[in-house]
């Protein structure tokens, strides 16, 4: 049951990720990229991570999304009409991206996860609850780079005041 | 379910924490100071990067870890500290009057440079992929829009534009490397990657997520073919922001650069070695080539900034205490050297308008004397002439190539040493040898004053790139520190 | 566990059927009399004017990013609540730290004036 729920929404992030980079109209592109995130969201629940899903779903799905079609709506570019001047890249782009992407299967599709396993089993996150297990290491082991995102939160805040408020002249 | 909190070892950070505070008080200062007082922001930057050089002494030696491992204090750290807040402290002192003249005076502007050395320094000394890359980050971030600064002006505006796409691609190349690197491994702290590889040498995994890691540091560095965004960018930003991005993000992202491939991969040596080899002449090689045919001072210099990425590779290959003590050393060599390059433009402009085409520097030696010695010594340096420190670098690095047996990478970075040579004297002998031209001959604010703030920067950097090519011993001495492992 | 959300699922696949079959069998089964009032977009009674694809003002573009920032914060908020007890009052200082370091960023834009429309 698992294992079809998994493929379902997989297959589905995977069309709908090929729909973003593909669909010519920027509001499709946008709309793909929802369903990319909304799928990504079931397959954290599929990990026993539900509130990594619930925060794919408000920050991704909610925030990030809406911010994307804000930046389509502020540029109101129509539909893409093909890059114009350095048309030589397309096929050295097509060549060196499929490259990487046979590459990257063949790996996957051969490679078994050679590391442990984690001590985090479904069994044991059900038991501690995984905002609990996430709290716990974010707020001991993960405290530094969790002090670290402040600043990096503050530095958006100034950058976003920098660049696109209006300055009042004095 | 217990909590233990790890060992944090608070005073490991304590010069990222000075930073990071001065970053808080300039923007909370910048919201009370009057518009004709926004220098004092400046001058409020310099106190907390002295008083964090401070620090970063006092830690010397300290060779510890902290926050349960995430982020050390060793002297390969320290050193490269010490190189970044060197380079932030000679890039405000370029700012001040710079963007006064450039009308961008805004407290801003001090915040972001410090938040940019937070992640610098947070970069070069953790010990973990994630906080490496939380590092990478928070330098890359106030950069983008730094870069775009003076957003009524164009080429700022796509320097900006193009660094943020670029960089938001190459963080994603690294993110998907750290993915691959925990997959095969099972950690993201360096040491423990590098046990788990001891125990386990072989697998696909872990050489693709080496692979992505590789090119993340490249993009970053501006390593051939990765290389592309460095010359709009730096060309479009404001120069006092390319002169700090040049120096410093070299110094920060190398130092992960070489940690990680030291410490979490040399039980890979016999896999990325070579391809590092061929990245280097490559981009030493293009580097300097590509200098040779551009006509417009900020572009050389990207170039040039990528010739010399493509140098200090030769030390990763090296590899060993002598690969990354040369690399340190040519490190805090090319800090001072293109500093005082880029503070040399800067001197040498005339308000807001620079001397950006070669052509423009024409009978400048004439017009300021002080600014024009100083570019030369610079771009002499950059060169590798001795008595100057970038001879001192190029030799250390070389030797160690030559001594752990790539005599041959030695040989194509001389021989690229030799064709730097005639672009780099291409401004000197503009500025010497020819008449100036109208429109730079004759202007009444073309004083031979330098601002006393930019003559300090270039004075301190000059002394530097003396000091560092005739008495080089001190400087080698502190650069041969080791890692925590 | 996975199967909790087992009702989430259902009511999706309920809600694509519904929304599919409603589209389908309207469009087979409707009489098609268009006429110019039927075929102009609806907007709440006014008559539309210009063309939505007109460009909008960088704005909301600024109210969506210092959403977007906050937005992130409550994430860490939550398990930081969950476990307040168990955290004691190292847990209070270390959010402290997060907090002081965005409420600077708050007063910041507020002085700024970045929750002004103007």
């Amino acid at each position: 049951m698992d294992l079809i729920v998994f493929y379902l929404f997989a297959t589905l992030a995977v069309i709908a990720a090929l729909g973003v980079v593909a669909l010519r109209n920027p509001v499709h592109a946008a709309l793909c990229l929802a369903v990319v995130f909304i799928s990504l969201a079931a397959l954290y629940v599929l990990l026993s991570a539900p509130f990594v899903a619930a925060a794919q779903v408000m920050i991704y799905a909610g925030a990030i999304l809406i911010l994307f079609v804000f930046v389509i709506m502020l540029l109101s570019p129509g539909v893409d009409q093909g890059a114009g001047a350095l048309k030589w890249q397309r096929p050295l782009a097509a060549v060196f991206g499929l490259a990487l992407a046979v590459e990257l299967i063949l790996v996957l599709a051969s490679a078994v996860l050679p590391a442990a396993r984690g001590q985090y089993t479904p069994e044991r996150l059900a038991q501690i609850g995984d905002v609990q297990a996430i709290g716990a290491l974010l707020f001991t082991d993960f405290l530094l780079p969790f002090e670290i995102t402040s600043l990096l939160l503050l530095v958006a805040m100034v950058g976003v005041i920098v660049l696109a408020k209006k300055r009042v002249r004095s | 379910m217990s909590l233990s909190v790890p060992d944090l070892n608070l005073r490991i950070v304590v010069p990222a924490l000075i930073v990071s505070i001065t970053a808080l008080v300039v923007l909370l200062g910048e919201l009370v100071t009057p518009a004709a007082r926004k220098r004092w922001l400046g001058y409020t930057s310099l106190i907390g990067l002295l008083i964090a050089v401070g620090a970063t002494f006092g830690l010397w030696d300290a060779h510890a870890t902290a926050f349960g491992g995430m982020i050390a204090a060793d002297n390969f750290g320290l050193f490269l500290t010490l190189v970044i807040l060197l380079g932030a402290l000679l890039s405000v002192l370029l700012s001040v009057d710079f963007l006064r003249a450039h009308q961008v005076e805004h407290g801003e502007y001090y915040m972001l440079v410090l938040s940019a050395v937070v992640g610098m320094i947070v970069m070069a000394t953790a010990t973990d992929l994630i906080v490496i890359f939380l590092g990478l980050e928070l330098l890359s971030l106030p950069l983008y829009i730094l870069a775009a600064f003076k957003r009524e002006d164009g080429p700022s505006l796509e320097a900006g534009l193009k660094y943020f796409l670029l960089g938001a691609f190459s963080s994603a190349f690294f993110l998907y490397g750290i993915a691959f690197v925990f997959g095969a491994t099972g950690a993201t702290n360096l040491t423990k990657i590098a046990a788990a590889i001891a125990k386990n040498p072989s697998g696909d995994l872990l050489l693709v997520g080496a692979g992505l890691l590789l090119v993340g540091f490249a993009f970053k560095v501006a390593l051939v073919p990765f290389h592309w965004w460095t010359p709009d960018v730096y060309a479009g930003a404001p120069t006092a922001v390319t002169a700090f991005m040049s120096v410093a993000v070299k110094a920060a992202a190398f130092g992960a650069f070489f940690r990680a491939f030291f410490v979490a991969l040399p039980g890979l040596a016999m896999d990325w070695r070579a391809l590092v080899a061929l990245i280097a002449v490559l981009t030493m090689t293009l580097g300097n080539v590509a200098a040779l045919l551009q006509s417009n001072i900020k572009r050389m210099l990207a170039y040039s900034s990528i010739a010399h990425a493509g140098y200090i590779l030769v030390a990763l290959v090296a590899m060993g205490a002598q690969g990354s003590s040369s690399a340190l050393f040519y490190l805090l060599a090319y800090t001072l050297t293109n500093l005082g390059a880029f503070g040399a433009v800067i001197a040498l402009s005339d308000g807001a308008r620079e001397r950006l085409e070669i052509g423009d520097y024409a009978g400048a030696a004439q017009k300021q004397p002080f600014a024009a010695a100083a570019l030369t010594i610079c771009l002499l340096s950059l060169a590798g002439f001795p008595p100057f420190a970038g001879f001192v670098g190029k030799f250390l690095i070389f030797s160690a190539a030559v001594e752990t047996g790539w005599a041959w990478l030695a040989v194509i970075g001389v021989l690229n040493s030799l064709v730097s040579v005639y672009f780099y004297l291409r401004p000197v002998v503009q500025m010497y040898m020819t008449e100036a031209q109208p429109g730079w001959d004759g202007s009444a604010t073309l004083t031979t004053r330098i601002a006393p703030l930019v003559a300090l920067a270039l004075a301190i950097a000059v002394v530097g790139v003396l000091a560092l090519g005739l008495f080089p011993t001190p400087a080698i001495a502190l650069a041969t520190g080791g890692f925590v492992r | 566990m996975p199967i909790d959300y087992l009702p989430i699922l259902v009511m999706v696949v309920v809600v694509i059927a519904f929304a599919a079959i409603a589209l389908t069998f309207s469009a087979l089964t409707g009489p098609r009399r268009p006429n110019p009032s039927k075929l102009s977009p609806y907007e709440s009674g006014m008559p539309p004017f210009g063309s939505a694809r007109r460009r909008i003002s960088i704005k909301y573009y600024l109210t969506a990013v210092l959403f977007i920032l906050f937005d992130i914060e409550i994430i860490f908020f939550y398990p930081w609540a969950v476990l307040f007890r168990q955290l004691q009052l190292f847990g209070l200082i270390e959010m402290a730290v997060f907090v002081i370091v965005l409420l600077v960023g708050y007063v910041y834009i507020w002085k700024k004036g970045g929750f002004d429309w103007d």
